[in-house]
């Protein structure tokens, strides 16, 4: 726990900044959950669900801006104060980026033709169970300011990007094998590409965790190949 | 305290429910702080002055009390989190404690809880990581103090779609044997002129024009498939067995080592010094099972069990699919070394590693899927079921371990598989 400040309300703007993102975090989870359950079982009315709740984190996005910009006015925080502020201010910018990944694989539902018998589509639930419990444990690492499992995080993205490198040429043979399916494994391929930019983006918040937490940034992953 | 304990486990018993055996018992603990304070405030020894008592006292005789109780629960004022036992600790994590519930919770169904009325449940996907499933109920202890409890439903989830998964992939699976195996003998029945014929008429009457060494290739697939199906049907029963105590990890504690020596022992006969197991630890000195007169030559560190809580038979199966696999996939000369260590961060290590060809990056992630092959014809020629990593995964799962594959194209392959010491190796130093 952080130490309490002699001004009570700071802590408590600090306390609902938290929740905030908490909150963010949440729904964010939830809609990468429901995207692949409707991909999966062809569920338009989750699809619909998922779609229609993002504007829940949009909306709160833009109040946890509202409040960080009111913190910094009013407070002028120092220190790791003001570390605690930025880093939500950027995490909530990612986290609406996470929602959006997951709104954009709720949308390809309609698009999949076959679904019963279509076999690619058994590989991406793997791949997102990777990416979404990157997404849980770096939220966890954020409310528990835990730079050790930033870090474990940031050393899971490599798993998700061998599995879209795997996905991704899975893809391409099925395609070269099956032409008739060419428009619904497209699809497949952009879900993957979601899924592997939000592992990208639980990237991102654990070292944003990691700076507020340590005030050290996180030293930039050497860039891989491009597939 | 006792008295409180007593009555809650008779209330068990008897059937209750475990959530009124709880209601009862945090109101006798919450009854005896507060008799125990009137006790002292009405006979105050002189030379002691009586602790003072804050309202605080009563909540920590709730946390003790909630402590001792397997079923995670949750002890809340209205925003924060008082108290968590070791259950909701271990689901939701340490930081927790004294924390607002919404940062805690984050889960939007989890959050609107809190705001509905005492009593309520709510079942909560994905609350403690993806793929749980949480039953979150509310209950209220006192006008500003709320338990919350917390019911992993997460097998009886799992267990529907295992079912499912199990139908779809067995049936595929089991069809292709099975069309060969009907296929060719309706092939020989029908050259025998045979089904509305008596069995001893067929020696007599046999009128076919199938010669005899056709006709034995024809049984041959047909028993060939019969026996791949035999093993498919074995795998398919151990991964659906593995499936259901999937949440129900091992506690027997077991050395690693001689886990280990089992199995090597079993394909030592096979071939000259083909399988070998080494300790691998601060001295290397292979230890080669299948020479009797070496076999007691490792060095000290090397003979120090590794303990680990495991299933048995589980790890012996675990062992003898990765070395099954080394040996079909490999060069049939190269050998295949087992090799057994303890890593700094309190882990057994223990890998297979073969010179075989190696796998390709892109199919690495996708070999522990069931049913899938790199190379389909080539596995099943060497009578694969698709299922043997699909087990090793489900085993290292259960065991609370990780499974590590690593594979160099042209250099071979190394299945790490990394599980919990019990106990921490002596350091090699003394």
């Amino acid at each position: 726990m952080m130490t309490e400040h002699t001004v009570k309300a700071f802590d408590e703007d600090i306390t609902r900044l938290r929740g905030l993102i908490a909150e963010m975090g949440g729904l964010a989870e939830v809609a990468i959950g429901e995207a692949m359950e409707a991909l999966i079982k062809g569920a338009d009315s989750v699809a619909a669900q998922v779609v229609a709740r993002d504007k829940q984190i949009d909306a709160l996005e833009q109040e946890v801006d509202r409040l960080a910009i009111r913190i910094i006015a009013l407070r002028a925080p120092m220190a790791d104060d003001l570390r605690e502020v930025i880093a939500a201010l950027k995490i909530a910018g990612i986290i609406e980026r996470i929602g959006d990944y997951a709104k954009n694989i709720a949308k390809r539902t309609g698009k999949i033709e076959g679904r019963a018998r279509f076999e690619p589509l058994t590989l991406i639930p793997a791949m997102a169970d990777i990416a979404s419990e990157m997404v849980h444990d770096v939220l966890t690492a954020y409310a528990a300011r835990d730079p050790a499992m930033a870090v474990a995080v940031v050393e899971r993205d490599a798993q998700v990007d061998a599995f879209y490198d795997s996905i991704f040429r899975n893809l391409v043979s099925f395609m070269v094998e099956n032409p008739s399916t060419i428009t619904t494994a497209a699809q497949l391929l952009f879900v993957a590409r979601n899924l592997e930019r939000i592992g990208d983006h639980a990237t991102n918040v654990a070292e944003m965790v990691y700076f507020a937490a340590t005030g050290d940034y996180l030293t930039d992953r050497a860039d891989r190949p491009v597939t | 305290m006792l008295l409180a304990l007593a009555m809650a486990s008779v209330m068990l018993f008897a059937g209750v429910g475990a959530l009124w055996a709880l209601a009862v018992l945090v109101v006798w603990c919450y009854s005896l702080w507060v008799g125990g304070r009137r006790v002292e405030t009405g006979a105050p020894s002189p030379p002691f002055t009586p602790p003072r008592r804050d309202p605080g006292d009563a909540r920590e005789a709730i946390a003790e009390c909630i402590e001792q109780i397997s079923l995670p629960l949750l002890l809340m004022d209205a925003r924060r989190i008082i108290a968590a036992n070791a259950g909701a600790r271990a689901a939701l994590g340490n930081h927790i404690l004294g924390q607002d519930a919404r940062i805690s919770l984050r889960h939007p169904e989890a959050v609107r809880l809190l705001d509905l009325p005492d009593g309520t449940a709510v079942s909560i996907a994905g609350l403690s990581g993806p793929g749980r499933l949480w039953q979150l109920t509310k209950h209220r202890i006192d006008p500003s103090l709320w338990l919350i409890e917390l019911l992993d439903r997460t097998g009886e989830v799992d267990m529907g779609r295992a079912h499912t998964d199990f139908v779809a992939n067995a049936s595929h699976e089991l069809r292709t044997p099975l069309s060969a195996i009907i296929g060719y003998g309706e092939t020989l029945v029908d050259d025998m002129g045979a089904e509305n014929m008596g069995a001893e008429d067929i020696g007599a009457h046999y009128t076919g024009t199938m010669d005899a060494g056709t006709r034995a290739r024809f049984l041959g697939v047909i028993l060939r498939e019969a026996r791949r199906m035999q093993s498919l049907v074995a795998d398919l029963m151990s991964l659906s067995q593995l499936e259901a105590e999937k949440h129900d990890t091992p506690t027997a504690p077991l050395d690693l080592g001689q886990v280990a020596a089992r199995v090597v022992g079993e394909f030592a006969g096979n071939g000259p010094m083909r399988v070998t197991l080494e300790r691998d630890d601060k001295k290397r000195e292979p230890v080669f099972v299948d020479d009797p007169t070496k076999r007691h030559h490792a060095p000290a560190r090397g003979d120090a069990p590794l303990s680990v809580a495991g299933d048995a038979a589980q790890l012996e199966q675990l062992l003898r699919n990765l070395i099954d696999n080394a040996l079909k996939y490999a060069d049939p000369e190269a050998a295949v070394t087992i090799s057994l260590s303890a890593d700094d961060r309190g882990m057994a290590v223990l890998s297979v590693a073969d010179q075989g060809p190696g796998i390709a990056p892109e199919h690495i992630p996708l070999l522990t899927r069931r049913f899938y092959r790199t190379d389909p014809g080539r596995s099943r020629a060497a009578g694969g079921t698709g299922l043997g990593l699909a087990i090793v995964k489900h085993i290292v799962e259960r065991h609370r371990g990780r499974l590590d594959i690593a594979s160099q194209l042209g250099v071979g392959t190394t299945v790490t598989v990394r599980l919990p010491l019990l106990v921490p190796l002596p350091d090699p130093a003394t």
